[in-house]
């Protein structure tokens, strides 16, 4: 069991954390954030693996990873 | 569940003022990660550049100072020689150590001060919008060279870490990239061993990382860290370039 959190006012939509998922799990809120970016949100909540490549690759370091 | 990864304590928590996918945010992130795990933070003092991380002090939880342009090595000397008992490093990108500050830094470099560059290569010149820097590809489009980079007119691209491979005095050079998961730990290790390098007292070393300017570019994150992998680091090899403590 694992999951990440993404702070949505921190992040910037730069989908690189979308890209480096291995199991697809990251996609894009529908709503804008306080900035105006959509936020990156864990989608497939189940498929989480806790392998931290979305903590690595993030720019604005907003995700936290728990396992 | 336990938390297993989340923001250094090193790292304020500010919104950064980077572009979307910027790799200066991770390159921040490692270096607060290192800082954190040899536990210099509270003896650490930074030297930020002008460019894109001239506002480091406001990401970095610990004393950061700024230098003029070009001249964090130099700044960094005066600290390092007069408190020789801090951590320092120089956080500095391709336009500042390699135009305005490379006599600094081969300076720095040919005395051996004791202290780390971290050296974030994005090939122009990022904060004033994607001017030609001396690190730029051959012809690679920028604002100064909307033709491409022409080496009859602009030269050749400088690979730094071998310039200052050949002087005696450098420790430790290597060139590490963050287009992925694995590279970006690998930056991590390198980094970390740099500043290992300076708290045992071992002199110079330098890492430079060869970074993504998505928007100066002109290209999506995707397509900048794609682009890093397939032209940018064909031009700047990765790797070892030296480290005189293994020659010994």
């Amino acid at each position: 069991m694992a999951t990440i959190k993404i702070n949505s006012d921190k992040c910037k939509g730069c989908s690189l954390c979308v890209n480096a998922c291995p199991k697809q799990c990251i996609s894009f809120s529908k709503q804008f954030n306080k900035t105006g970016y959509h936020w990156a949100v864990l989608e497939k909540e189940n498929d989480c693996i806790g392998c931290g490549f979305c903590y690595q690759v993030c720019p604005d370091v907003c995700i936290e990873v728990y396992r | 569940m336990k938390k297993i990864l989340s923001r250094p304590e090193s790292l304020k928590d500010n919104q950064m003022h980077y572009c979307p996918g910027c790799g200066h945010g991770i390159i921040h992130r490692l270096v607060a990660e290192a800082i954190d795990e040899l536990g210099v933070r509270e003896k650490t003092i930074a030297v930020a550049p002008v460019g894109c991380a001239v506002f480091a002090y406001d990401y970095f939880n610990f004393d950061t100072t700024e230098a003029p342009h070009g001249r964090p090595p130099a700044v960094a000397t005066g600290i390092k020689r007069t408190n020789p008992d801090k951590f320092v490093f120089t956080y500095q990108g391709d336009g500042d150590i390699s135009a305005i500050g490379m006599s600094e830094t081969i300076h720095a470099a040919n005395r051996g001060e004791n202290i780390t560059i971290i050296f974030v290569n994005n090939a122009n010149y990022g904060m004033t919008g994607g001017q030609m820097a001396p690190t730029t590809l051959i012809g690679q489009v920028t604002e100064t060279t909307p033709f491409g980079r022409d080496p009859k007119r602009e030269g050749y691209p400088i690979h730094l870490c071998e310039l200052l491979s050949s002087l005696t005095a450098t420790t430790y050079l290597e060139r590490v990239s963050i287009y992925n998961p694995k590279n970006i730990i690998n930056a991590k290790r390198a980094i970390k061993k740099a500043f290992q390098y300076q708290i045992e007292g071992k002199g110079f070393s330098l890492i430079e990382v060869i970074s993504n300017c998505p928007v100066d570019w002109g290209m999506t994150p995707l397509d900048s860290i794609k682009w890093v992998e397939e032209k940018f680091i064909e031009e700047f090899k990765l790797g070892l370039i030296k480290d005189k403590t293994e020659q010994i």
